[in-house]
């Protein structure tokens, strides 16, 4: 059966800047896929209820605070508490390289920094969503 | 555990699953709703609806926290619109229930239509029926009301609540027709600014030539600062007990369920129609010969049936 | 301005030139069939008198430091002296950040700037649960008057001018400023600088909002009848066109949002009972500088052309001062890209003069590594160094305004002065800016912008030197400045100290009298000041405001 895929569009952390999770909501939702946009200041807790509510198998956050190293591994770690370590996790915004690898060793696929075309973020959901 | 067990059980991910499983018409969950049909029906159904900007998302999260007060339980079914174009969506009704989103007794799922004409997705009917079974008292089911969606949202809601705002004109008239048919309850939110009184009293005369013996009432609420909730929720109580009462409860759920049936018998037939491939290509050389006006329509739906059985 | 005869006969060599050019083209085609401008503007190939017929020097431009003040606020601008180079800067502890503006002040920095943490601006203590992982990152951490009395320890309050970006608890913030000058021995009158104060923005395009709208505003007009009698020479908001254009507007968005903006506070502070020239001249603005120069430079002048006929014509201000609109600048945080960083400093330089072309009366210069990081000591210098060559070597500071009178930037400013007005009238249809904030439209507008813009980069249709062309191979940038992540645990033990400290009593006493003056409608100033000067934190006087006037619900527009 062919069905849209389901991306959790996400602002952790306390910063508004939501230029970036709003462009790429809009590019994801014009690649054919269905964006549930949580909005700002939330906690991973409520990132992760939504994604298990929302069944989704993405879950994509934005974040320029410079609070990533706390917040995106904490996501991952909620999700693992809810058997959901089947969603797919990445990031966004401005995250210095030297914590890129930290991140991915904390389970975020991948992260993106600024910069990314949109259809880089649309090819890597599309390939690395584990459920078909 | 399958999927059933872990719905009964009260697992969230579970209620999740299928709920894309519906979505997604996957025959499995159809098998599941056959089997669990009979546990469907305890939940307060209600339909929120009314014009875009109206402030339906945040009237829903004060409902909802009104009633979590009192310790029931809910869910929430948001419905957006999907682009006919790329088919896809922005789901954007979460922002305003951000506090909701971590509280064990609710349950919110946002929609796209996906294609549906009426705004209000197919998936949704079913949608109701897994949270019923889940076991949630109340069932909220928001969608944008733009033309057909509150009639579609009347069938599939024990209580319509229509929402109103001042100051958008036009657009009470040209829904007006839609709102005497279907509004079980009107709210007027925002209510402090200019011309809330107007469109209340506009609404009151609507409702004058109403025949029933249910006189909607028109609750004027500014829900971002939670005046006039406790009121509306009473109304949509009271809406409920009159239903039970009078024994309507009953026949409003039967016609529902009458006009699902045929619905679904529809698709089926329509499904038997085109899902052969063979079939379909009847179709398209039918088609062929209308656009070329060798046949006319009405014939070719005739012999569409006639070959079918 | 032309004389009619001298204008046919411009008209009908242009349209000998125009069938030259027709020929020309056919041959060797331009670059491009549509020429944009940064913000997407059609940029024709050659602007004559022709296009500013109605031009009329007098009353468009007329002189530098009178009305409309077109050509600047000031009669002799930067040759009396330069701008202000202002760095913003601000992370961890208020100790760390103490030692930058030292060390800025050094460099020849000539006025502060400083940068809040996001826990600070959205009037939670470091301490709260969602303050973690966000303590110290983005700017200082400030908890209470203590951390106040440390970032400023050394730093006389008369002398310098300070800038705090800070908008929903600015009225907090700007009484710690208050009280650690009182301590100082300097009083209110003396104080120079600008609290941001702009709430509007921050609904729009910021998002570091705490209450909602008309608590908002009822803070803001607060403000400015306070200042207006003890801390006359403090300029009591920056109505920031920055951030606008930071989540994507194009120019005369930028201007067009801001200046409504700009009315809505002028009209809340009239309906307040004050009297427009009492606190129109303490407002001041903040925009922003992007690559395209002479949009930029015309953008500025059709501001300041927009703002003065406003004040005059709508709302009647007499003094002069009321009519000029002065602002500071900073250059544009979303041009600068991740890779080859180096070339930021270039993009840095352009901004720079752009804003210096444009009149700017304070300036902060972004450095290279911003896209990546908070800025290291190095890099900042190279971009407050940027200002300096700007201001000292480059000559554009020695006459006023001396882009005035070209063809392009004056067509360009009459047309970005036309575009804001018709924002601003559909703005005023909707009800004012807070309206139309509340029903999304801006936000939609900008949203709209932004998203086209992504798709022209993406599209190969606008070219990002480095970035989606002349692109190269490279290592990730070394050297980043790193934040300790042990500030978060610092700041919590200064606060459980600090409140085993102080007088409790005291505290609630004073957080009690705010609480009943939220409640009625008196100046809060005197009562926020009170509360801080008995060491009551930032986040318990927010959180009183919290349960009186509610929380802000994002209207979300995609």
């Amino acid at each position: 059966m062919d069905r849209p895929i389901r991306v959790l569009v996400a602002k952790p952390g306390l910063d508004g800047h939501d230029r970036g999770a709003k462009v790429i909501a809009r590019a994801l939702r014009d690649a054919g896929m269905e964006v549930i946009y949580t909005g700002l200041r939330q906690t991973p807790e409520q990132i992760v209820s939504a994604a298990i509510q929302e069944d989704v198998d993405c879950v994509a956050m934005s974040i320029l605070s410079g609070a990533h190293n706390t917040l995106l591994p904490k996501v991952v770690e909620l999700l693992k508490a809810e058997n959901a370590e089947d969603i797919l996790v990445i990031g966004g915004g401005v995250i210095p390289d030297d914590d890129i690898p930290f991140l991915k060793e904390k389970g975020i696929a991948e992260v993106f920094t600024p910069g990314t075309p949109t259809s880089v973020t649309i090819d890597f959901i599309k390939a690395n969503v584990k459920r078909k | 555990m399958n999927l059933a067990e872990r719905l009964l059980k009260g697992e969230k991910r579970a209620v999740a699953r299928l709920i894309s499983m519906v979505e997604n018409h996957d025959s499995e969950a159809v098998e599941i709703l056959k089997k669990l049909y009979h546990k469907t029906g305890n939940a307060h159904v209600i339909g929120i609806t009314g014009p875009p900007g109206a402030g339906k998302s945040t009237l829903t999260d004060k409902l909802v926290k009104a009633l979590r007060k009192e310790g029931k339980t809910v869910g929430i079914i948001a419905v957006d619109p999907t682009s006919p174009f790329t088919g896809g969506s922005i789901l954007g009704d979460r922002v305003r229930m951000s506090e909701l989103s971590t509280d064990p007794g609710v349950f919110i799922r946002s929609m796209g239509t996906r294609g549906h004409l009426g705004g209000l997705s197919k998936a949704t009917q079913g949608a109701v029926k897994i949270l019923d079974i889940y076991g949630v008292d109340y069932i909220f089911i928001e969608t944008v009301g733009v033309g057909q969606s509150e009639v579609d949202i009347a069938k599939n809601a024990d209580t319509t609540l229509m929402v109103m705002v001042p100051g958008l004109g036009d657009d009470i008239q040209a829904i007006k027709a839609g709102i005497m048919e279907i509004g079980d309850v009107f709210a007027v939110n925002k209510a402090d600014r200019d011309g809330a009184k107007r469109t209340a009293t506009e609404i009151e005369m609507m409702l004058d030539f109403n025949q029933s013996d249910w006189r909607p009432p028109v609750q004027q609420v500014i829900a971002i600062n939670n005046k006039g909730i406790e009121e509306l929720l009473d109304h949509i109580k009271s809406h409920m007990n009159y239903l039970k009462e009078t024994g309507k409860l009953q026949r409003r759920r039967s016609e529902n369920s009458k006009l699902e049936i045929i619905d679904l018998t529809q698709q089926k037939l329509i499904n038997m129609i085109l899902d052969k491939s063979k079939k379909e290509e009847m179709v398209n050389q039918l088609a062929e010969e209308v656009a070329s006006r060798k046949m006319d329509p009405y014939s070719a739906a005739e012999s569409i049936l006639k070959n079918i059985k | 301005m032309f004389q009619k005869e001298k204008l046919d006969k411009i008209k009908e060599s242009f349209k000998a030139y125009d069938e030259k050019v027709a020929e020309t083209i056919k041959k060797r085609p331009e670059r491009k069939e549509v020429f944009e401008s940064g913000s997407g503007a059609v940029v024709n190939r050659l602007y004559t008198p022709a296009d500013i017929e109605d031009f009329d020097y007098e009353t468009d431009l007329g002189m530098p430091g009178s009305y409309p003040y077109t050509r600047g606020v000031q009669p002799t601008m930067y040759r009396g002296r330069f701008w202000t180079m202002r760095m913003y800067a601000g992370f961890a502890t208020a100790e760390e950040s103490n030692k930058r503006y030292k060390y800025l002040i050094e460099q020849g920095s000539m006025g502060l700037s400083v940068a809040f943490d996001l826990p600070t601006q959205i009037g939670y203590d470091s301490d709260h649960p969602l303050a973690e992982g966000e303590v110290g990152k983005v700017g200082v951490a400030i908890d209470s008057l203590a951390d106040m009395e440390i970032l400023f320890d050394g730093i006389p309050l008369d002398k310098v001018s300070t800038s705090m970006t800070i908008n929903a608890p600015a009225s907090v913030l700007l009484a710690m400023y208050i009280a650690v000058a009182e301590k100082q021995g300097v009083t209110p009158d003396k104080l120079r600088g600008t609290i941001q104060n702009d709430i509007l923005k921050e609904y729009i395009a910021r998002g570091t909002y705490i209450f909602p709208t008309e608590a908002s505003m009822r803070l803001i007009t607060n403000i400015f009848e306070y200042c207006s009698k003890e801390v006359p020479q403090w300029n009591t908001i920056s109505i920031s066109g920055y951030h606008i254009r930071e989540a994507g507007s194009t120019a005369a968005q930028e201007v067009g949002f801001t200046l409504a903006d700009g009315i809505a506070y002028v009209e809340a502070a009239i309906k307040a009972g004050l009297d427009v020239d009492t606190f129109a001249p303490r407002l001041s603005f903040f925009f922003n500088a992007h690559n395209d120069i002479l949009e930029e430079v015309a953008k500025y002048r059709a501001a300041r052309r927009l703002w003065a006929r406003i004040m005059k014509e709508r709302f009647g201000a007499k003094k002069p001062k009321s009519m000029a609109l002065k602002f500071h600048t900073q250059t544009g945080g979303s041009t600068l890209t991740a890779q080859q960083p180096e070339n930021n400093i270039v993009r840095v330089a352009i901004q720079t003069l752009a804003a210096v072309l444009g009149g700017t009366q304070s300036l902060h210069t972004n450095s290279k590594d911003e896209a990546l990081a908070l800025p290291t000591e190095d890099s900042v210098r190279v971009a407050l160094r940027t200002q300096q060559i700007v201001a000292y070597e480059s000559g554009v500071a020695d006459t006023v305004d001396p882009l005035a009178g070209s063809y392009y930037i004056e067509a360009k400013t009459k047309e970005i002065e036309e575009e804001a007005m018709k924002y601003i009238k559909k703005i005023d249809e909707l009800g004012g800016a807070p309206k139309a904030i509340d029903m999304g439209y801006i936000q939609q507008e900008i949203m709209d912008a932004a998203y086209n813009y992504q798709r022209d980069i993406e599209t190969g249709k606008r070219i990002i030197v480095g970035m989606n062309k002349f692109k190269i191979e490279e290592e990730p940038p070394k050297g980043l400045l790193k934040v300790d992540p042990s500030v978060g645990e610092l700041q919590k033990k200064k606060i459980q100290e600090l409140k085993a400290k102080r007088d409790n009593e005291q505290v609630k006493e004073k957080l009690e009298a705010l609480r009943g003056a939220c409640q009625g409608d008196e100046n809060l100033m005197p009562y926020i000041l009170d509360a801080v000067r008995a060491y009551a934190t930032l986040g318990e006087i927010c959180g009183v405001m919290r349960e009186v006037f509610g929380e802000y619900q994002q209207s979300v527009q995609l």
